[in-house]
């Protein structure tokens, strides 16, 4: 029996890699994408029918996708950005294009149950709706953003088991290889410990974070 | 222009797409320089979007509006921003940001305006003296009293040195000790810093304690106008009554339900 150690242990930093690289970006481009899509809804504090459907749509269109699928179809723009289409690096660019769309609707989702009182207080006190943003919006909405990415950082972690079954790496790679190819049943369990162990620390923490960032108690 | 009244509202309608009446309906209001001028109605009498059309919040379909000589009623975008500056207002929800501390919520309109930051600290801590309420800048509105959470808005609506201040219902759910402390309040603030202020009411004893001069507001119209005392004491229309009567049972419910219960309670 070979000693699966240095492997799981490799596979488990390729999974930690693809995680927090794809969730970074996720983090960054969401914001933004989010962030036109709750000021731009009927809601928002510029209200923009067109907008918000054009940014709905691709938010929609994108996220219809399966993962699995959206890997296939990225492989030619994931060759041309990092030069091959096999390993973490590659794996990282369709979790950023899949993660987008989902992170911008969870964002949107935060940043509309700030107050809307609130914002046209703002507004009264003479804000301008990029003010609005960055000075209520974000702050206010900090606990339910933390939370938010909470969740895409869990999903991450699912969709990077996925792209690891198509040679992205890590944890999934491991199970797959190991576990299905090789009928190592250990291997493929202590995948699964591993990634429940993972999901159990970052829902903890993003809990914890959410409470203490919450000042509305 | 000094001879201009603070605030100038004329011909002032509004009706809400699909709504059968009119909110607002050739609305006429003004109300003089350093004065407290009370707007009282029952409920749906058009108060709030009489306050909401003066506050650029929603667009009149007619009618003017000029605060302290200016034309508010087509003001946009930057120029509306830049105006803004001369109007503090003061929501019934209060709606401080439960995100920043006492002195970033009052700093917040000066930090909007491009004000230097020398110039927001003196100011945010003039006003925290001001409103007696220093000890508390470091704290977060969660952390306050429903006091000391209508001083710290009303210090952030008077952040710029506004000329205006309008005051959505001021006094309402709140204990008699903290309403008579925001009363004082108000007419320290109009008397010391000579703002014109506007006030939103249901409560007459708040007009009656406060105000200079009334508006009676029923359907979307004024039906009386005039000083406080007059329009409140010698009332000339059934609509002012039908409130007065409102106002007085009231403030005579609660007693009464008190005197009740002793009784139901007494061997």
């Amino acid at each position: 029996m070979t000693n699966i150690m240095p492997a799981l242990l490799a596979a488990t930093l390729e999974t930690l890699i693809m995680v927090a690289v794809s969730v970074s970006f996720c983090v960054v481009f969401g914001l933004t994408l989010g962030a036109w899509l709750a000021i731009s809804s009927p809601q928002g504090i510029a209200p923009s029918r067109s907008v918000h459907q054009l940014l709905a749509a691709f938010a929609n269109v994108s996220r219809s996708i399966p993962f699995l699928v959206l890997i296939v179809l990225l492989l030619p723009f994931t060759r041309l950005l990092v030069g091959t289409s096999i390993g973490t690096a590659a794996a990282i660019i369709p979790l950023v294009v899949g993660g987008t769309p989902y992170a911008a609707r969870l964002v949107e989702a935060a940043l509309l149950d700030v107050d809307p009182g609130l914002i046209q207080a703002v507004v009264t006190l003479g804000a301008s709706p990029t003010q609005a943003v960055w000075k209520v919006y974000f702050p206010e909405a900090i606990p339910g953003l933390i939370r938010a990415f909470t969740v895409l950082a869990i999903t991450m972690i699912n969709f990077s088991a996925m792209a690891g079954a198509v040679g992205g790496g890590g944890l999934g790679d491991l199970a797959i290889r190991y576990g299905y190819q090789r009928f190592r049943l250990d291997v493929l369990i202590l995948c699964c410990v591993i990634l429940i162990v993972l999901v159990q620390i970052i829902q903890l923490g993003g809990n914890t974070l959410a409470r203490r960032f919450d000042r509305r108690r | 222009m000094s001879g201009d009244p603070a605030i100038s509202v004329r011909g002032l309608s509004k009706r809400f797409p699909g709504a059968p009446v009119a909110a607002l309906d050739a609305v006429d209001l003004e109300v003089s320089a350093a004065t407290i001028h009370g707007v009282l109605g029952l409920s749906g009498a058009g108060k709030s979007t009489l306050l909401r059309c003066i506050a650029c919040l929603e667009r009149p379909d007619a009618g003017e509006i000029r605060i302290a000589g200016s034309d508010w009623t087509s003001l946009g975008g930057a120029d509306l921003r830049r105006e803004r500056s001369r109007m503090g207002i003061m929501f019934q929800q209060l709606h401080l940001l439960a995100s920043r501390t006492v002195a970033a919520n009052i700093a917040l309109p000066l930090e909007l305006h491009g004000t230097p930051r020398a110039e927001i600290a003196s100011r945010v801590a003039e006003l925290l003296d001001w409103f007696c309420i220093a000890e508390k800048a470091a704290e977060f509105p969660a952390q306050l009293s429903g006091g000391q959470r209508q001083r710290v808005a009303l210090a952030r609506a008077l952040a710029t040195a506004p000329r205006v201040l309008l005051a959505d219902e001021p006094t309402s759910a709140l204990d008699p000790e903290t309403c008579a402390s925001v009363l004082n309040t108000l007419s320290g603030i109009r008397e010391q810093l000579g703002i014109t202020i506007l006030i939103i009411t249901h409560d007459l004893r708040t007009a009656e304690a406060l105000c200079d001069s009334v508006t009676i507001l029923n359907a979307g119209r004024v039906v009386e106008t005039g000083p406080a005392s007059q329009v409140l004491n010698r009332p000339t229309t059934d609509v002012t009554r039908r409130l007065l009567a409102y106002n007085e049972l009231a403030a005579y419910q609660h007693p009464i339900q008190r005197a009740n219960f002793e009784e139901i309670g007494q061997p």
